[in-house]
């Protein structure tokens, strides 16, 4: 094991594949940073240094630094994906979808469908996404409600380190399309890592990260530390939540989530993007379909309300969940009969 | 042709507002207050209120994510802005938008904006509103697309001009090349060797090219693009070469600047500098005028800053407030 950042775990995956694979290439703006200059010290890497160093080492046929044209990295993306490569592209913000989406969308997602299965479209696509930092409407959205909804992609919700190492090597070796999201408040949050260069998760395979048998949190990305909070405040009352962390969202693993329901008859589902046919809603849907004799409470959705990401701290803060709004839903379906 | 007393303390008051506004944000910013991403213009006043200065509040402007000098030029309330940036509910935009959003409608001002590329496409829109309501008594209403030389490489930019082009919108495309796009320079992400305003000449419009940091330069030439857009010749493009005095955002190391680059901008491409030394080598203003200027707008910029600290923070119950008309 080695601690590491969660930017570290990023960049260090890509690097490692990169050296395993000669496939691999990275493209993305600023990826190089500094002029498109051969990696010196004015080459940062990427404005989240996760992809620092990768010029100087594979160079610019496999590290690509794109002008402001997201429409067309994801197009290029596609398009080196039906041509044998595996693109990792970056897209800086994840709200910056708005501007690729065809490519995304018509594109890339519908591929292998539409041709009959006939092709592959190994393309990850990675973004930074998420509120926290008083960045307003346009560089704060949550988008793995919309990209969730898209059959084809894959969409992958890392919340700690080794999570990334695992679940990003599994998205560049993965022959679909895969949409990587990194919360931007979990760079800079550090964890043990595994060393082994195969380390791999699969997708669809959600992680019990607390385990008490009373009531059912279910979450991904930066959240799941809130809900951990949340269940360790009430351990010391002697109420055991089960915490699971989603970890890909399509896939989804319904088990993991039923199980953990059928023995606590209550849930809770924590989501950051907004609640309208979003994440919140399709598992409660998914636990009143398929757990409905075992509910011992109505399904609860802690999610931002129904409105564009406000920027004053006081708004932003109101909007968003907090351990606070968490641990309120959860009495309220402990306090339910 | 010649500016008259006023015009001219007029140009260099708004040049020095934003100046101003921009320094102070600059270390406000660092003592935390200031919540978000901040972008400053410093550097290309000349290019805002070179433009602004021939536009009447009919015509509309569209904003960048660099946006202060756009807004103050075209007359967005410097209290108000202040506040937005603040983050306060009397803020231009009651503390939701903040730095990268402000907006003010009914200057003319259609929004600042923190999609990189997303402007053009919108002056279009303006400017074929203009178009279906015809001329008015002062020509051809317009509506100008600031644009930087990173946005230029969207494919929304592309479409944009297209569009102007073969509706012959009274659409002004300003690209504003201080030779960066975040860390990237110029030279690598423009495709033609440098150039923006051959790729409107492409498009089919007629193009200007001028220095950004030479205030009398842009005022010329905008006075000769808007005489052929309000005349009815259709779009048109200008490309400014500018200098942004500081980072990208606030907080950037810079590291992909030259060796002694900012330095050398800021004592020989520095806008207001040359204004000055223009102006009372030809004798039209004299130092003690500029001086005199200079102080009230600091008193301008310290007033609005106290008035933002000062101002009411929103609330939660905001945060529900205009998703939609309420009826
Ligand atoms: C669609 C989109 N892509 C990327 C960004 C990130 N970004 C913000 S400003 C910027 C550089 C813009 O460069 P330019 O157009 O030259 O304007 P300048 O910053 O020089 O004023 C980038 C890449 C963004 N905000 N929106
Ligand atoms: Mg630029």
């Amino acid at each position: 094991m080695t601690k590491m950042m969660y930017r570290d775990a990023v960049l260090s995956t890509i690097m490692e594949e990169m050296a395993r694979d000669p496939d691999v290439v990275v493209l993305g703006e600023d990826v190089v940073g500094g002029m498109g200059t051969a990696g010196g010290p004015e080459a940062i890497g990427g404005i989240w240094s996760t992809s620092t160093g990768l010029y100087d080492r594979f160079g610019p046929g496999r590290v690509i630094d794109t002008p402001i044209s997201e429409s067309a990295i994801m197009g290029a993306a596609a398009g080196l994906a039906l041509s044998g490569k595996r693109p990792v592209a970056e897209l800086m913000f994840a709200d910056f979808i708005g501007v690729s989406l065809d490519q995304l969308w018509n594109q890339i997602a519908k591929f292998r469908y539409m041709f009959g299965g006939k092709t592959r479209c190994p393309a990850v696509i990675r973004m930074a996404y998420g509120a926290g930092f008083n960045a307003a409407a346009q560089h704060s959205q949550s988008v793995h409600q919309i990209l969730t909804g898209m059959p084809g992609l894959k969409v992958v919700m890392p919340s700690t380190p080794a999570d990334v190492k695992g679940l990003l090597r599994t998205a560049i070796r993965d022959d679909d399309p895969v949409i990587f999201l990194e919360h931007k408040a979990l760079y800079a949050t550090s964890g043990e890592v595994p060393d082994d260069p195969d380390f791999m998760i699969p997708f669809g395979h959600a992680r019990l990260s607390r385990a008490g048998g009373d009531v059912t949190l279910v979450s991904s990305g930066l959240l799941l530390g809130m809900c951990e909070a949340v269940a360790d405040r009430l351990a010391a009352e002697g109420i055991g939540c089960d915490v699971i962390d989603l970890r890909t969202t399509s896939p989804l693993d319904e088990e993991t989530i039923l199980d953990s329901v059928e023995v606590t008859g209550r849930v809770v589902v924590v989501d950051e993007a907004p609640p309208r046919c979003g994440l919140a809603a399709d598992l409660c849907a998914l636990v009143a379909e398929m757990a409905f004799s075992s509910l011992k409470a109505p399904p609860q959705q802690v999610t931002p309300p129904h409105t564009p990401i406000p920027f004053a701290r006081e708004l932003e803060s109101a909007y968003l969940p907090s351990v606070d709004k968490i641990e309120a839903a959860v009495r309220r379906v402990l306090a339910w009969r | 042709m010649q500016l008259s007393r006023e015009a001219l303390l007029n140009a260099y008051r708004a040049m020095k507002t934003i100046r101003e506004f921009e320094e102070r944000l600059h270390v406000e910013i660092q003592t935390g207050e200031i919540a978000g991403f901040t972008h400053l213009y410093c550097g290309q006043e000349a290019v805002a209120v070179g433009v602004c200065e021939h536009l009447g509040t009919q015509d509309r402007i569209v904003s960048t994510h660099r946006g202060h000098g756009h807004c103050l030029a075209k007359g967005c309330d410097v209290d108000g802005m202040m506040k937005e940036i603040w983050g306060s509910r009397e803020g231009l935009c009651k503390g939701k938008g903040g730095s990268m959003h402000i907006a003010d409608i009914d200057k003319g001002m259609l929004g600042a904006n923190g999609i990189v590329g997303a402007g053009a496409p919108i002056a279009v829109g303006a400017a074929l509103a203009s178009r279906a309501d015809g001329p008015g008594p002062d020509g051809m209403k317009v509506a100008i697309a600031f644009s930087g030389d990173g946005a230029c490489n969207q494919g929304t930019t592309f479409e944009a001009m297209n569009l102007a082009v073969v509706t012959q919108a009274p659409c002004i495309f300003v690209f504003e090349n201080n030779h960066y796009s975040e860390h990237t320079g110029v030279s690598y992400a423009v495709g033609t060797n440098r150039d923006i305003a051959s790729r409107a000449e492409a498009f089919g419009m007629k193009a200007w090219r001028a220095d950004g940091t030479d205030f009398f330069a842009v005022h010329e030439t905008m006075r000769e693009v808007l005489d052929h857009v309000r005349g009815g010749g259709g779009p048109a493009a200008v490309e400014f070469d500018t200098e942004r005095f500081f980072g990208h955002f606030e907080g950037d190391p810079q590291r992909y600047r030259g060796p002694g680059e900012i330095e050398r901008i800021r004592a020989e491409r520095d806008c207001l500098t040359r204004f000055r030394n223009a102006v009372t080598a030809a004798g039209l203003l004299d130092h003690g005028d500029i001086d005199a200027l200079d102080a009230q707008v600091l008193g301008t910029i310290e007033a609005a800053v106290a008035a933002a600290r000062a101002a009411p923070r929103p609330t939660a119950d905001d945060v529900l407030a205009d998703v939609y008309i309420s009826y």
